[in-house]
């Protein structure tokens, strides 16, 4: 492939647009209430009216609105219909012929839509993700082409680093700065990894990025590859995600097809291959040291840092991880320049995040929001607030790493720091509303019981410490709880929190520690009273 | 030294398919989980000869082998029934009725989660978010993820499955 033939693809599939396009979400959410059904009745009914020269029916990925799907779009009227269903679906295009549509419409200027700022996300629900040419006719591959025919790696290691981009996988580690340590440590070869593991229950921004424009993580990839000096590459997606893994091995082969991954690619002595790799169910393994060790095939037991898998990773070589929503960031930073992406956000935290906005909350879905962003903007203005007259009570950021902010603080700006100093964490985008109907004792017991399970048994305050703590959550939660309980439930979460080997038994405290700050008194109301007074537990056997 | 491998365990044309996934991976150790993946695609779940079987074609320690095969969670040693069905029990539908959606199943199959019925028709497994949050509560029949799930259209829908496949 040249730049000639990139241009030429383009300008074929320019030609072959028609007036008309409407687009059918064809992501996950909206594929399990019969997405595939809706557009074929579509797409008959085109054809029953003749109007396949006018009218184009496009497979699409998410558009975000998921709890309001499945979801039709129609350019360039920029109509949206929501709730379609394969049996009024063919009224769209009645609706398109003079007649009426019957089905519901939806407000594409609502603040769910308008206040978003679509980086990540802006070809989702746009391009067909299985056909390479949309992603193409979208501009992609082009920033590759421009990459390695004109740039220096140390000048995109320079440029990813002055966009102020941070890990999107929880950290916020910045990523120019781990791209800078790879490129530098010794080793006769070099990977790239991406993380697609997300493993947040409750959070699906990789999988939609994936499942929507898989070409612009894989040509972030390869421009990381370029700038460290890597050929090889895997790509590594939870088993739990079959249309993502589906849809990736379809770009994958696509892009080799045209010579965009592979040897030699755009004509230089550039090399990269991708692999995929899928996960078996464990969470522990989006921790980077378990997930390498998961790939080499063995259990996915973390090991201790450093060395850092940017000195010593994959067997033993320097190796690049990042997240999915990191890679995607990649190709606009180097296409629009890093003081463009550096210009959005907070002073510490550029750019956008996407987060995935579920639980009690009107509308559920994926947005992308400047960094900065205040949560109660996020929650009342996109999100509408919590349904059937409930109040919002708090919000669940970071899943079992994080923790739960209460209302009162719902006017802090999202960004990683701010968030940190409210005992929880940005995380990968999982954002669970909770309403006045939430126990979060119980919250913090469910947390705790998924650590548990989640624990990979190598070091012991963790393995041994979330069972503890689940236990005296358990006891609290069905009110045989004493103080003593919940002191020993404060130490354990001391102990834990600092001599676990890896993030997932040193985070596992935190939604204990962020309900105890904002919500104590749930705990305190759920004590023993009786066992309280008397000091000793078994009263209330005797009681009986 | 040339390596000998070892013979497929049987006729079985699935073999072939197994085999297949080893060798575009070169017979490595690191094919491990991939091939793990594909006996378990191909078979329904992971017995002890396959297991036996992959340890020698790909030269890894039987213990390796059932250490990984036991690690994860997505591999099963055990057959699974007829048809599945996954309760999601991830945060977002969690906190919007998962647990209650879970219970009516539970009753209504009288099998707990984890287990398959005695007349190998159903298997009822829990998952840990399968990213359909927005349109939680979800569950996975067969493989295909029903959103919106209440106790009474679970179960519903639950009897639907089992219905059609008999
Ligand atoms: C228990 C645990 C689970 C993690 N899960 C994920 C995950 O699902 N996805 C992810 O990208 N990073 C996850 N991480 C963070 C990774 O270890 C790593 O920091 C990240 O992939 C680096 O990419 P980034 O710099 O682009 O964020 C997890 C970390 C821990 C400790
Ligand atoms: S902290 Fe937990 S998950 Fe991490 S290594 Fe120790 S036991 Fe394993
Ligand atoms: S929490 Fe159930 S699909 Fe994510």
């Amino acid at each position: 492939m040249v730049l000639e033939q990139l241009i030429a693809i383009t300008e074929k599939e320019k030609k072959a647009r028609k007036e008309i396009c409407i687009r059918c979400c064809m992501a996950a959410g909206c594929m399990s209430s019969r997405g595939a059904e809706i557009k074929e009745s579509i797409e008959k009914a085109v054809s029953e009216k003749g109007l396949q020269n006018r009218i184009e029916v496009r497979r699409v990925g998410c558009m975000g609105s998921c709890g309001q799907g499945p979801m039709v779009g129609i350019e360039p009227a920029g109509l949206l219909y929501q709730h379609v269903t394969p049996e009024n679906a063919a009224s769209i295009v009645e609706g398109l012929s003079g007649g009426s549509a019957e089905a519901e419409l939806g407000d594409p200027k609502h603040p769910f839509f308008s206040r978003q700022k679509l980086i990540v996300c802006a070809n989702s629900g746009r391009i067909d993700p299985e056909r390479i040419e949309d992603s193409i006719e979208a501009g992609g591959y082009l920033t590759l082409q421009h990459v390695v025919s004109e740039l220096q790696p140390s000048q995109v290691i320079d440029a990813v680093l002055k966009s102020g981009l941070r890990g999107r996988g929880g950290a916020g580690y910045p990523t120019g700065l781990k791209w800078g340590t790879v490129a530098k440590s010794p080793g006769t070869r070099k990977f790239v990894v991406c993380n697609g593991d997300e493993g947040d229950p409750g959070a699906f921004m990789d999988r939609s990025v994936l499942e929507s424009d898989p070409h612009r993580v894989l040509e972030g990839m390869a421009i990381a590859g370029y700038a460290v000096g890597a050929d090889q590459a895997f790509i590594y997606v939870r088993a739990e995600y079959p249309l993502a893994v589906s849809r990736l091995q379809t770009a994958i082969r696509q892009a080799k097809h045209h010579g965009l991954l592979g040897n030699g690619i755009f004509e230089s002595t550039f090399n990269f291959n991708v692999e995929l790799r899928i996960g078996a169910g464990a969470f522990v393994c989006g921790e980077e040291t378990a997930l390498m060790a998961s790939i080499e095939g063995r259990r996915g037991q973390p090991h201790p840092r450093p060395p850092f898998p940017a000195e010593s990773g994959l067997w033993g070589f320097p190796t690049l991880i990042n997240n999915v929503e990191t890679y995607a960031n990649i190709v606009p930073i180097v296409k629009k320049g890093p003081d463009w992406f550096a210009s959005l956000g907070t002073e510490k935290s550029k750019g956008t995040k996407v987060f995935s906005l579920t639980g009690k909350v009107r509308n559920n879905g994926l947005i992308e929001v400047p960094i900065g962003i205040t949560i109660r903007e996020i929650v009342e203005d996109l999100g509408g607030g919590a349904p059937d007259g409930a109040k919002v009570k708090a919000v669940q950021t970071g899943g079992p790493s994080g923790g739960c902010i209460p209302v009162e603080h719902f006017d802090t700006p999202v960004d990683y720091e701010s968030l940190v100093g409210l005992g929880s964490i940005m995380g990968s985008g999982g954002m669970v509303v909770m309403d006045e109907h939430t126990n979060m004792v119980d919250v913090a017991r469910f947390y705790m019981q998924f650590c548990m399970e989640e624990s990979c048994g190598k070091c012991i305050p963790c393995r041994a410490g979330t069972v503890q703590m689940y236990e005296l959550l358990t006891k609290i939660v069905e009110r045989r709880g004493t103080r003593n309980d919940l002191e020993q439930l404060e130490e354990l979460c001391d102990l834990v929190k600092h001599t676990s080997l890896c993030g997932l038994g040193q985070t596992a405290p935190n939604p204990v520690l962020s309900t105890l700050r904002y919500f104590r008194n749930e705990y305190l109301e759920l004590l023993n009273k009786e066992v309280q007074e008397s000091g000793s537990s078994g009263v209330q056997e005797q009681k009986t | 030294m040339k390596v000998i491998k070892p013979p497929l365990p049987s006729e079985d044309k699935r073999w072939k398919i197994v085999d297949a996934k080893m060798r575009r991976l070169g017979y490595a150790g690191h094919a491990l989980i991939e091939t793990l993946h594909t006996v378990q695609e191909s078979f329904g779940y992971l017995d002890k000869e396959a297991l036996s079987f992959i340890a020698r074609a790909l030269r890894v320690p039987p213990s390796r082998v059932y250490g990984v095969a036991t690690f994860y969670n997505f591999f099963s040693l055990k057959p699974q029934g007829v048809h599945t069905c996954v309760v999601c029990l991830g945060t977002a539908c969690y906190v919007k009725g998962a647990s209650q959606v879970l219970a009516a199943i539970e009753l209504y199959s009288g099998i707990k989660s984890g287990e398959t019925t005695s007349d190998k028709q159903l298997s009822l497994l829990t998952a840990r978010c399968i990213g359909a949050c927005a349109i939680g509560p979800a569950v996975v029949y067969d493989g295909i993820v029903a959103g919106h799930r209440t106790p009474d259209n679970a179960v519903e829908k639950l009897e639907g499955v089992i219905g059609d496949g008999a």
